[in-house]
């Protein structure tokens, strides 16, 4: 098992080095940069620039230099904010989004569990039918115009939640909900067919036979079996609610990394692309080796695949 | 003959569905009177009218005017073209791609199809959005760079889902007999497998083509989408929905009439691709 698991993160550590090569190569590819401006600088201070920031030297010693810095977690200079390094302004910007990341995720749990479990149940009734078509609106319906959508309704006409203020205890409900929604849809979705074919198994069948208790049977048996099968959707959720962040920290004015990310892209800050480009790759590899961990826990077949 | 069948069996499910028909109805007409856009609305494209700024919904303007006093029913009608074009040009092109590289990845030996599978983890191993946004950086901010780039992303699911399906197919008795009778490698895919496994590609394409609607939204939004102002194709859903964006607490319906074009057309496809899958994937590989 461990053999498995040391090749899975070597695996993840080659994808990761992939990345970085790609997004280095991308950015040098790329026509303009972060020092043209609409007057041309002298070209004093441009030269300055490019010895401050290696940028007359050779592309292959550039690269060296970049995953020499990256070995030791260190993402280079931002071109923007000149005080602060790359790795300062993700250190102070992750834990916003990762906060945003994890509520959002506590809500789409709490919401998928009742909601996919019943639709599961009264499989083919009305409820079912409802259930589906409040997960087929919770995933039509984009991030932006949620976020909207609940700005106009709760803090311009009711004027319960203040929006675009981080800080309050209440201010991050709204983008909680946001974010968390197409999560909360996808989950209930997915935890309703898994739900139905465990329930039409054999071993239920077998379970109810012997008079056991329905709850028991539901909330033991059934779902201990479907539970497993949704810890493989992590990364994608991640990767979901990744993408959801940059939208919600937009609309909802958060500083997180996401935002910073959309001004990087604005602002052509290369090294602050590349930076965040990673991290967000990093914290998918890494949820990806936690499911096979998992994964090979509960299921041992895996093993030894 | 068999085709006809089935594509009427088809029919016949479509319709004892009302959600997946009015889908369809509503996808239909969005696609012809954005087509026939100048023809259903008599304002033009760009018919600035200073007079009548930020107004809002009337008989004259359905859906009330915006901050340069243009119709913004007209201005919906032709988003819904760019729209609908990069849902459906992108969709289309990375089915394209993705389909043949499915078909030699999984028909090949092991060599190839690893090299090609590695290419689709690391597509995998990142958000979809960044991607996009990074590619877009290279390819432009007009709307051919911006099919480009996002079907350079969204080929891999038709590539993975086409594998997949090979790798199972080829096992299958009218593969070997088609083998056994000698058929060239490139007959046996396009003619034998091929036509077999259309099921599950359609029901893809479904879902497909609204996730690349809210992609391209969602860029937009953000203000990393087409930027390309003074081109028939610059202005899209998602940018109309950025326009009223910063009016939105004075004027709320500049941006709600976008975002309900948005919401209901990725709905409609929605519904749509539930109920195909129902029909053509009846066994639930897909879910």
């Amino acid at each position: 098992m461990s053999r498995f698991l040391l090749r899975r993160f070597i695996y993840g550590l080659a994808v990761l080095w992939a990345v970085a090569t790609l997004t280095f190569a991308l950015m040098h590819v790329v026509p303009g940069g972060p020092f043209d401006r609409e007057q041309r600088l002298p070209p004093q201070v441009l030269a300055n620039i490019a010895a401050k920031y290696h940028l007359d030297d050779p592309l292959i010693s550039q690269y060296l230099r970049y995953l020499k810095g990256l070995v030791q977690g260190d993402l280079g200079p931002s071109y923007k904010y000149i005080d602060r390094t790359v790795t300062d302004i993700v250190a102070s910007t992750l834990p916003v989004s990762a906060l945003l990341g994890i509520l959002a995720l506590a809500f789409a749990i709490t919401v998928a569990l009742p909601v996919g479990t019943l639709a599961a149940y009264y499989h083919n009734s009305w409820t079912d039918r409802l259930c589906l078509f409040l997960a087929t609106l919770g995933i039509s319906l984009p991030n932006f115009i949620l976020g909207g959508l609940l700005i106009w309704i709760f803090s311009i006409q009711l004027g319960w939640f203040q929006a675009g203020r981080l800080g309050t205890t209440t201010s991050i409900v709204l983008p909680t909900i946001t974010l968390g929604s197409s999560a909360a849809a996808y989950l209930s979705y997915l935890l309703r067919s898994t739900l139905i074919e465990t329930i039409g198994a054999d071993f239920i069948r077998t379970a109810r036979a012997k008079g056991l208790n329905e709850a028991i049977v539901i909330f033991k048996h059934a779902m201990r079996n479907s539970i497993s099968p949704l810890l493989t959707v992590l990364g994608h959720l991640l990767a979901a609610l990744v993408t959801g962040s940059f939208v919600v920290e937009y609309v909802f004015a958060i500083p997180g990394m996401g935002r910073f990310f959309i001004t990087a892209v604005t602002d052509r800050d290369y090294p602050m692309i590349m930076g965040v480009t990673l991290v967000y790759s990093t914290l998918l590899v890494s949820a990806n080796l936690i499911v096979d961990l998992l994964y090979s826990v509960i299921d041992p077949r895996v093993r030894s695949h | 003959m068999e085709t006809e069948k089935r594509s009427r069996g088809l029919w016949r499910d479509l319709r004892q569905n009302p959600a997946a028909l009015w889908s369809l109805v509503f996808i239909l007409i969005i696609g012809l009177s954005s087509l026939l856009a100048p023809l259903v609305s008599p304002y033009g494209a760009g018919g600035l009218d200073v007079a009548h700024i930020l107004e809002r919904p009337s008989l004259n303007h359905w859906m009330g005017t915006d901050g340069l006093g243009r119709d913004l029913f007209t201005r919906v009608l032709y988003g819904a073209r760019v729209s609908l074009a990069v849902g459906i040009g992108t969709t289309f092109l990375a089915l394209f791609i993705g389909t043949i590289v499915g078909l030699i990845s999984g028909y090949a030996r092991p060599l190839l199809d690893n090299l090609l599978m590695r290419i689709v983890d690391i597509f995998y191993g990142l958000p979809d959005l960044l991607v996009f946004i990074l590619l877009s950086l290279i390819l432009g901010r007009n709307i051919v760079g911006l099919l480009i780039s996002l079907s350079l992303v969204t080929w891999v699911r038709f590539a993975r889902l086409t594998r997949g399906e090979v790798l199972q197919a080829k096992e299958l008795v009218y593969v070997e007999g088609a083998r056994a009778v000698g058929a060239s490698h490139p007959r046996i895919l396009l003619r034998h497998i091929l036509p077999n496994i259309t099921g599950p590609i359609i029901v893809t394409l479904t879902f497909m083509i609204p996730a690349v609607i809210l992609a391209e939204s969602t860029l937009s939004f953000i203000g990393l989408g087409i930027n390309d102002p003074y081109s028939n194709w610059g202005t899209s859903w998602g940018t109309l929905a950025q326009d009223g964006w910063r009016a939105m607490r004075t004027y709320p319906h500049v941006i709600f009439f976008p975002g309900l074009a948005i919401f209901l057309t990725i709905l409609s496809f929605n519904f749509l691709g539930n109920t195909l899958r129902d029909i053509l994937d009846p066994k639930g590989k897909l879910r």
